[in-house]
């Protein structure tokens, strides 16, 4: 029988060390409301969404009371608009349409960000991918809670460079688009190399066409605890630091696999996975680096990060893995700049580069992520970085992703403040130098030898 | 049989099993274990009950022990037990 040692740690979990269940997402399938007719598609979408989720919001808010875990976010991901849309989207104007669609129903059903404006474009782009990823810039700023990811890369397919391209303009124009609001557009916008197709964390998440036609994902969280338990073995070695991320990392996945069992029971809807993810928030204590921090490091970035970084990585996956019985999505450690107080306190120390973070995404779960760069970036810089995240995930079979966000009017040494769980950031320098040559050839970036495993 | 662990946490003072029994009685909820320690001056509890028989919801039960909770100077948490059985047993 439980006792109270073991209630008051879950507790002590809960209330000191900000343990919570960051998201519950409920993926729906679009495919069956493609029709030629714009309005009709449109009518079709959001009565499908709204029948789907509508009891979302009010059940995540019942298991939370009864079992006393907060569930930060509920959350709706689609089949990529792109795909959706292409027989009935003939402009620019036409695909943000949906877009605003997308808005109003997540509005109705209460969740906080709906994702799946997205486009799967690793190897080459329909016309209808291309409209839709033009159609980004403005399907952003005239929304308020849709999210947008493009893949442009897979270790199958090699990366699509005329893709990476385009988008290092659309993230710049994305940032213009929403200045007023330091170009809080980007902070919405993701583009992946082998982008999971049942993501629950935003802004990446899609409804992939894998998927069936609804389903429940769970994203866990926890830097906090791992922090705290790491606290109690100062000085040991790597063999007693890893058990104890291990153990940590089950007992916070058992608690987003019991939360997605029963999600998915109340729902009637199939359990998909649990992404099993320390996933950092602003608030003090809930970040990643500081675990770095508590490992030895006097700031995250120093010499010796990378390593930190991949130890961990791995301990809350082998942790993880046992606690639930389907892992999916990003699952590993998130390295978010603007949305981890100890990243932040790192940049601004001058211990944490653009540069290292590249090198750290190498080894966590996804990529480079709510960074804020200068406004004056040039679309090629961005679409050089982006190559170079792609790159790395291409080649180590691994996600990779690019959340930067070009703040305009504002220039190294600024801070930017996009509020909430997006947090704050100051602004980091990007290399100077030109890659305009290598970005403008065209074409794409062939597959690596180690993928041909037919 | 599913069942509820309720945490009582707070100042010692005279009393406070009293007023939740009292309160669990009334609402016929039937406790099958009660532990208690004193940490650092302050009084923890927890109690396994069952609240198959209670007369209101889950909810209800939860929200008024809280309230009690505040009238005594203590938090009273109520949680379905398989929270922390997930947790602490494989």
């Amino acid at each position: 029988m439980i006792n109270i040692y073991e209630v008051a740690e879950t507790n002590q979990m809960i209330e000191k060390e900000n343990l919570d269940v960051r998201t519950i997402t409920m993926g729906i399938s679009l495919l069956d409301c493609i029709d030629a007719n714009l309005d009709r598609l449109k009518e079709k979408i959001f009565h499908k969404i709204y029948e789907a989720a509508k009891d979302l919001v009010k059940t995540g808010e019942e298991i939370s009371r009864e079992f006393g875990i907060p569930i930060v976010n509920k959350r709706i991901s689609v089949t990529p608009i792109a795909l959706v849309g292409g027989a009935a989207c003939k402009s620019v104007e036409d695909f943000a349409s949906i877009a605003k669609t997308l808005d109003e129903v997540a509005h109705k059903v209460g969740v906080n960000f709906i994702g799946g404006y997205s486009a799967l474009v690793s190897k080459g782009m329909t016309e209808a991918d291309r409209l839709l990823i033009e159609s980004i810039p403005l399907a952003l700023s005239v929304t308020e809670r849709v999210c947008s990811s493009v893949n442009l890369g897979s270790t199958k397919t090699g990366i699509n460079m005329d893709a990476v391209k385009l988008m290092g303009e659309i993230i710049l124009q994305t940032a213009e688009y929403t200045k007023e609001a330091d170009s809080l557009g980007c902070a919405k916008l993701v583009v992946f190399c082998n982008a999971p197709d049942d993501n629950p964390f935003m802004a990446g998440a899609f409804h992939g066409v894998t998927e069936g036609g609804r389903v429940i994902h769970v994203g866990v969280s926890g830097p906090g605890v791992v922090k705290t338990a790491l606290g109690k073995v100062r000085g040991e070695n790597f063999e007693v630091l890893c058990e104890t991320i291990k153990k940590t990392a089950f007992k916070v996945t058992r608690v987003g696999q019991l939360v997605a069992q029963e999600a998915s029971r109340r729902l009637d809807v199939p359990f998909g996975i649990v992404d099993l993810s320390l996933a950092p928030t602003p608030a003090v204590g809930d970040s990643v680096a500081d675990i770095l921090c508590e490992m030895g490091l006097e700031y995250a970035g120093a010499p010796g990060t990378t390593a930190a970084l991949a130890l961990l990585n791995d301990q809350v996956k082998k942790g993880g893995v046992m606690a639930s019985s389907y892992v999916g999505g990003l699952s590993g450690a998130f390295i978010p700049v603007s949305e981890d107080q100890g990243m932040i306190d790192a940049v601004s120390a001058g211990a944490l580069t653009l540069e290292k973070l590249e090198a750290m995404t190498c080894v966590c779960s996804v990529g480079l992520d709510m960074i804020a760069i200068p406004g004056d970036t040039k679309a090629a810089s961005i679409a050089g970085i982006i190559a170079d995240e792609m790159a790395i995930g291409m080649v180590n079979q691994k996600t990779t992703a690019v959340r930067v966000i070009p703040v305009i009017g504002k220039g190294v040494g600024e801070t930017v403040e996009f509020g909430g769980l997006l947090g704050h950031a100051p602004i980091m320098p990007v290399n100077r130098f030109s890659c305009d040559g290598f970005v403008n050839r065209g074409g794409r970036i062939p597959a690596p030898i180690h993928s041909f495993k037919n | 049989m599913k069942r509820t662990i309720i945490t009582v946490v707070g100042k010692d003072t005279v009393g406070i099993i009293a007023k939740v029994c009292t309160y669990l009685a009334q609402n016929q909820v039937n406790i099958l274990d009660i532990s208690q320690t004193i940490v650092q001056g302050y009084f923890n509890m927890m109690m396994i009950v069952d609240m198959n028989q209670a007369g209101k919801h889950f909810g209800d039960i939860a929200d008024e022990l809280h309230l009690l909770g505040e009238e005594i100077g203590v938090l009273i948490k109520c949680q379905k037990e398989e929270i922390f059985d997930k947790m602490h047993r494989i």
